[in-house]
């Protein structure tokens, strides 16, 4: 089993998401350039991760063209045939664009770039990135976007709401789902999900940068624990 | 033939247009009174060929629904001009 991290150009978050994978967590981890067609060597046993970052710019909007960027097509098609895929930030954005994950994120409702610690409460254990966490749970998570107001139509929360796909959502301290604590506005405090075959996840907040000690916080640890021990039993 | 497309793209009309909104709160500030809504969306126009009007509405529309807009969050029209 092996990690594969895209990079496109303007992605940020690609060595902090290779350091943790490889590094921290002591996974086979390499770079995949976004101008290979094929996912060679990758096969549905192995994970493939869409990092943060400015992908294009955020030209047109966020994500939109990187989602057709060559090896996109592969990424759509290992995801299709049940790989797991995870995308952070510019990489939720992106696999919304690419209609892995339903919805899409708008400008946050502040106009405001927000970049600091929030809260996010864990809502399910049954998807890979929760596993390690209990439903309920609060980490602390660092935030760093202007395009993070996610949204989908009221047929589609309901859908994401009966599938238990919501994966967090953003609360408070003691985690308390409410307005306050909504800081760009998405529809329900959702800041990340997942699809309703559970192999395609997607999140806002930040977990690669907050995996260990020495960065002062390491609530974003478990997330990739979980993920990397449900790709090594997929294996 | 060489055609020119004139593209609108509009955030939804049931979606929050934050921008539109700080510009309603601030149209006084430029003594304009009155103003209820504003919305802010893109003008995109695109220079093409093709053998006809059809192809050319053809193409426009599948950059439009593939690229320049999100249907989830935006609306698009537009109209085609021959050169």
């Amino acid at each position: 089993m092996k990690f594969g991290v895209i990079v496109f150009p303007g992605s940020n978050c690609d060595d902090d998401m290779v350091h943790v994978l490889g590094t921290v967590l002591g996974q086979e981890t390499v770079k995949l350039w976004h101008k290979e067609e094929s996912l060679e060597g990758f096969t549905t046993d192995d994970c493939i991760i869409v990092p943060g970052g400015f992908s294009y710019g955020d030209y047109v909007r966020a994500g939109a063209v990187a989602r057709f960027s060559p090896i996109m097509k592969s990424v759509i098609d290992f995801a299709n045939r049940g790989g797991y895929v995870f995308g952070i930030c510019n990489g939720f954005q992106i696999l919304c664009e690419a209609h892995l994950l339903p919805g899409a994120l708008l400008r946050n409702r502040d106009q405001k770039f927000i970049a600091k610690n929030l809260f996010i409460r864990s809502e399910t254990d049954n998807a890979p990135t929760n596993r390690r966490l209990s439903p309920g749970q609060v980490l602390k998570i660092p935030v760093a976007h202007a395009e993070g107001r996610y949204y989908a139509d009221e047929e589609t929360i309901f859908q994401l709401n009966q599938n238990d796909q919501i994966l967090f959502r953003y609360c408070d301290g003691a985690g308390e789902v409410n307005l306050a604590s909504n800081h760009n506005g998405s529809v329900g405090n959702i800041a990340g999900i997942c699809n309703e075959a559970r192999n395609v996840f997607g999140m806002m907040p930040h977990p690669e940068r907050a995996s260990e000690m020495i960065l002062g916080n390491r609530d974003g640890y478990s997330i990739f624990q979980g993920l990397a021990e449900a790709v090594a039993e997929a294996g | 033939m060489k055609f020119i497309a004139h593209i609108n793209i509009m955030p939804k009309t049931e979606l929050l247009d934050p921008q539109g909104k700080v510009v309603v709160k601030n149209l006084p500030n430029l003594g304009i009174q009155g103003v209820s809504d504003v919305r802010i969306g893109k003008h995109v126009t695109i220079a093409l060929e093709a053998p006809s009007e059809q192809e050319a509405h053809d193409k426009v529309e599948l950059a439009c629904s593939k690229l320049l807009a999100n249907v989830i969050m935006e609306s698009y029209d537009f109209v085609i001009e021959a050169q």
